[in-house]
């Protein structure tokens, strides 16, 4: 915090250099011209001397007309920076007015001006792509999204200057030079972290009914676990103090919380079931059977299924009805993940491949050849743009979503059963009882992990608990605990995601949740096309409309020269004005064919050649 | 070494003591809030739909008049008072905010044909079908007095509408000609006639306080400037004008009521094309009043209706109806843009909010900041078809709706013979009029 704040005080201080001789320079040609005024009208100041108010400054200081007086006033300017003073109108008025302030408080204000925002914070809250104002044909719709675009730029700026006053730090973990991250242990992390975060690490024995599934709670709380011979326990991990236990006899394949802690969701031998947070059996729905995982969608309230028999179920768990029953046609769904950003479904199926589900559409929206192999496991980050899958073939790959293509790819010596992305972007993968934590593999390929721990057996569920530098790992003899500095959210938002909601607080989310369930048919790649312009339905009713009226009401008319001055307006000179008028239309329209025509040739040279495959040649 | 792992000091997160506010750490990066435009989406829906829930406009009737209300004054001072004036001769005043009746006068024999305030609100005028003109007091006699006019002038022909002047006191009254009479005097200052003709209303511009406007029966809307001696232009219309009224914010823009069920919104300086056609009614238009800010208008008329329209667009946002309401004959919109009166046939008058879902009283600062945070997603949302088809929809009594129908085939078929005919004439002999030129039949200068 400390050394962010001194970096931050440098910056300013640059920043306050660079205006201090920008104003300098601007005194000059102002000191000059007044120097001007001065000049002519100085005998009739000398004359009639007025009285000084006090509500009107100090008294100027008495120059004598000339050189030395400009000297001295650039040099007191020296001795006084401002900021903003750009020369430009309103930089001249915030000058002025911080000048009469300063003068009634009798100091100076030393950074007068709103202070300077760096680019790459006021980027991060900016969405979408500003209006194009000159496009606009209407006066009346420019003036209005110019206001709509002024008034976006404060909301942004506001945002990022509220960054300052975020409380906490994300953790970091920096080894001694030539020491490697990946080499310390968890109990050497856990001696030097204080002591609330030395109890974040923990190991829970629990060899009876193993391998273990995990899952946290959205503010991260809460921790299940799910045996396979039938142990389910749901516990506050912080606290250590147990919600409920309960065996319920019979295998279980996966386990989920659903939107808050009250209740959550086994996936059993033959059934689904739903229990609440004693232990209390809610809910048996026998028309999803079979089911090896499950995702729970929150802002959607929908719990996705994945069977062995191919299926992929929606249930609503709001009012408890089945949105979409999809057949996959993709054999036995042991992996699967959902994409955070856009809730698709990704499934992992034994061919290789990758397929992406939402429930609108019985097919799946993308197939991708991911490995050569089957696929194991696949996870994708929180901003929805990278996918990690892993295979088989040991390959753990990186995929562009936006692209869909591969952006990195390395080898593992087992290849990665589990994945997990956490809520900055680390990437954990499970080789056997081996847990490896990778940083910024969208970016590099990393030649080393960031951190590593052996488990005392194979792992079996893997998840980041989302604001907390806490990875949770389910194995074959229990639960582990690990601390991975720089994993979490530092700040959480308090009305998204609270750890440290109280009940009423709880219920109040619940409530405003449920009014803003997202519907299931909103589900698609893209997010924010709902906020886009419709532009085909928009083209399609302005078709309808002209084929009804007879006559396109938006049509530009026809160009009527006016009438000019006597002689001027002869027919023949009416004509060529008409003329040069189509000629011009014609001339732009030819003009942008040419420029398209050039940029998309300029794109193909650009082109890399080694990206271009033998079936280019039969493009045209 | 070097190593911080995230951990939070629970006393900085939860509240004190139970007296205190529950702690809200809020933080906007866009990271943390997906799914934005969705749930923005949902959210403008469930306004949307909140707002129909709430749209209960109708506040309150005021009865007692023991005839048609034929016309109504607002009081240019306060805002709980209203005149108004029946078919019966009988003008009362009321108190809005107890709504009940504070005082009834018997101002003419046969119709009260027009009323309206001094601007100063200390005195009002009412010209009947007795031929009189009255000013009378705002305050009543005192206890066992007589209810007597301050000055009663006797004319000679019908007056059937009265103004006055926003500023001097002048008033106008129309009937055979356009009368201005200065409030001393028992003759008027002069008579201004374009024709022979009777005239309905006659309104003073309240920005260019010398210009008046007037409607008469021979289809035409005339105006004129008070220093001149003759009328400026008119405009004849297909169908009969009944009132007008002038946008109390742009002085050259006018709204007329049409016998043809349309509102026809003029700019003074271009007569040759109205601004807006505003269609929506499917009966005579009798009665337009503006709000106070310029922006929308109310207008009564014959099919039992009030409908609220904005003066950019072409149909109402708002109709308003009860199963008792009969022909709406004058309409109000209260000075504080906040009500409408609306006196019709069947003796009563009504006060509706102008915003039909608004909540009224008081608003807490959070319940303020939801409802601005509402409206806002209402606009930016509002073409999308879900939102667009709840927030339009409005119930409407069986005829008015089988009438409007009806009205919708009739200038289907007239549009597609007049586009077979186009289709079967020489290119560009049938020009293209538009509906803003359509109805107007000629300026005169």
């Amino acid at each position: 915090m400390i050394g962010c704040g001194g970096r931050e005080r440098k910056n300013l201080a640059r920043s306050w250099r660079l205006h201090a001789v920008q104003a300098l320079r601007m005194e000059a040609v102002a000191g000059s011209r007044a120097h001007g005024g001065s000049a002519g009208g100085g005998k009739k100041k000398k004359m009639t001397k007025k009285l000084q108010r006090y509500w009107e400054g100090p008294p100027p200081p008495d120059t004598p007309a000339g050189a030395p007086s400009k000297a001295k006033r650039r040099h007191n300017e020296k001795t006084r920076p401002r900021a903003g003073a750009e020369g430009s109108l309103q930089a001249r008025k915030v000058l002025h007015g911080s000048e009469a302030a300063g003068q009634i408080s009798g100091k100076r204000d030393p950074f007068p001006g709103a202070a300077p925002l760096p680019q790459h914070k006021v980027k991060k809250f900016q969405r979408g792509q500003k209006s194009q104002l000159a496009e606009v044909s209407s006066q009346r719709l420019r003036d209005h999204l110019a206001l709509l675009e002024q008034k976006v730029e404060l909301a942004v700026q506001q945002a990022a200057r509220m960054e300052l006053l975020l409380p906490e730090e994300p953790g970091f973990l920096e080894g001694d030079p030539g020491e490697d991250t990946c080499t310390i242990a968890q109990a050497d992390i856990a001696e030097a972290a204080d002591i609330a975060s030395a109890t974040k690490h923990f190991e829970l024995t629990l060899n009876q009914f193993g391998p273990y599934r995990m899952d946290y709670t959205r503010p991260g709380r809460h921790l299940l676990l799910g045996g396979r011979r039938g142990h389910v326990a749901a516990l506050d991990w912080q606290t250590k103090s147990l919600l409920c236990e309960i065996n319920v006899m019979e295998t279980v394949t996966d386990v989920t919380w659903l939107h808050t802690e009250n209740m959550f969701a086994v996936a059993q031998r033959r059934w689904l079931y739903v229990y609440d947070n004693q232990g209390v059996e809610l809910n048996c729905l026998k028309r999803f059977n079979g089911v090896l995982r499950m995702e729970f969608l929150p802002y959607h309230f929908l719990l996705a299924t994945a069977s062995e028999t191919g299926f992929l179920q929606y249930l609503d768990i709001s009012v408890g009805k089945e949105v979409a029953t999809i057949c996959t046609r993709g054999g036995r769904l042991g992996v699967m993940g959902q994409n955070p950003a856009n809730a698709i479904i990704h499934l992992g199926h034994s061919n290789g491949t990758v397929t992406l589900w939402s429930p609108n559409i019985k097919e799946p929206l993308v197939r991708m050849l991911c490995h050569r192999g089957g696929v194991r496991a696949v996870a994708v980050d929180s901003s929805g743009m990278y996918m990690a899958t892993s295979g088989l073939d040991r390959k753990l790959h990186i995929y562009d979503l936006r692209a869909y293509q591969p952006v990195q790819s390395l080898v593992l010596p087992v290849g990665a059963g589990h994945l997990s992305f956490s809520q900055r972007g680390l990437l954990a993968a499970t080789c056997g009882e081996v847990v490896q934590v990778y940083r910024d593999v969208p970016m590099q390929p990393p030649h080393k992990p960031y951190l590593s721990h052996t488990l005392p057996w194979t792992a079996h569920g893997l998840r980041f608990c989302p604001f907390e530098d806490v990875l949770g790992v389910g194995h074959g003899s229990g639960f582990t605990s690990l601390l991975v500095p720089g994993a979490g959210q530092a700040n959480f938002d308090a009305l998204e995601n609270n750890p440290f909601r109280s009940r009423k607080q709880r219920q109040e989310w619940e409530v405003k949740a449920l009014l803003e369930k997202i519907p299931s048919e909103l589900i698609t790649l893209d997010p924010g096309q709902l906020g886009q312009v419709d532009a085909i339905t928009m083209e399609q009713k302005h078709h309808e409309r002209v084929e009804r009226l007879g006559f396109d009401p938006q049509a530009k008319p026809a160009f009527q020269p006016r009438r000019k001055l006597k002689g001027r307006s002869s027919a023949g000179s009416l004509l060529q004005r008409k003329r040069k008028v189509a000629n011009e239309e014609q001339r732009t329209k030819i003009r942008k064919s040419l420029e398209q025509q050039q940029a998309a040739e300029q794109e193909r040279k650009a082109a890399p050649r080694a990206q271009s495959s033998a079936l280019d040649r039969f493009r045209k | 070494m070097r190593v911080k792992v995230l951990s939070r000091n629970p006393d900085d997160y939860i509240r004190e003591t139970k007296q205190d506010l529950q702690r809200v750490p809020r933080n906007y990066d866009p990271a943390l809030h997906p799914f934005e435009v969705p749930r923005e989406y949902v959210r403008a829906l469930n306004a949307t739909k909140l707002e129909r829930v709430f749209a209960k406009p109708f506040l309150a009737s005021l009865d007692g008049h023991r005839d048609g209300v034929n016309c109504m004054a607002k009081h240019p001072q306060s805002l709980s008072t209203v005149l108004s004036g029946a078919c019966d001769g009988e003008v009362k005043i009321w108190n809005l905010t107890k709504r009940e009746c504070i005082r009834t006068l018997q101002a003419h024999e046969g119709f009260v044909r027009g009323i309206c305030t001094r601007f100063c609100g200390t005195s009002f005028f009412t010209v009947g079908d007795d031929k009189t003109v009255k000013q009378w007091k705002m305050e009543g006699p005192g206890y066992g007095g007589k209810e007597e006019p301050l000055h009663t002038i006797l004319g000679k022909t019908l007056y059937t509408g009265i103004d006055h002047h926003w500023k001097e006191a002048v008033f106008a009254t129309c009937g055979h000609q356009v009368d201005i009479w200065d409030e001393q005097r028992n003759s008027p200052i002069c008579s201004l006639t374009w024709g022979v003709d009777s005239i309905s209303s006659v309104k003073f511009n309240p920005i260019e306080t010398h210009l008046l406007g007037s409607c008469a029966s021979d289809r035409n809307i005339v105006l004129y400037d008070m220093r001149q001696s003759t009328p400026l232009k008119k405009v004849i219309l297909d169908m009969r004008t009944n009132t007008l009224c002038w946008n109390p914010m742009e002085a050259f823009i006018f709204t007329s009521a049409n016998e043809d069920h349309n509102l026809y919104t003029f700019d003074m300086r271009f007569l040759d094309s109205s601004v807006m056609v505003h269609m929506d009614h499917v009966s005579a238009v009798l009665d337009v009043d503006y709000s106070p800010t310029g922006k929308e208008f109310v207008s009564a008329s014959f099919d039992k209706s009030v409908r609220i329209f904005p003066v950019d667009k072409g149909h109402s946002r708002e109709v308003y109806h009860t199963k008792r309401m009969q022909h709406v004959i004058t309409v109000k919109w209260t000075s504080d843009n906040k009500y409408i009166l609306c006196g019709s046939d069947e003796m009563n008058i009504r006060l509706w909010k102008a915003n039909a879902s608004e909540k009224l009283g008081v608003l807490v600062p959070r319940e303020r900041a939801a409802m601005n945070y509402n409206q806002k997603l209402k606009e930016k949302f509002q073409h999308h078809p879900q939102i667009k088809r709840i927030a339009r929809h409005r119930h409407l009594p069986k005829p008015i709706y089988n009438q409007a129908k009806e009205l919708r085939i009739m200038r289907e078929a007239r549009r597609r013979k007049e586009l077979n005919r186009r289709k079967h004439s020489k290119p560009g002999s049938l020009p293209f009029v538009s509906e803003k030129k359509k109805h107007i039949v000629a300026v005169v200068k």
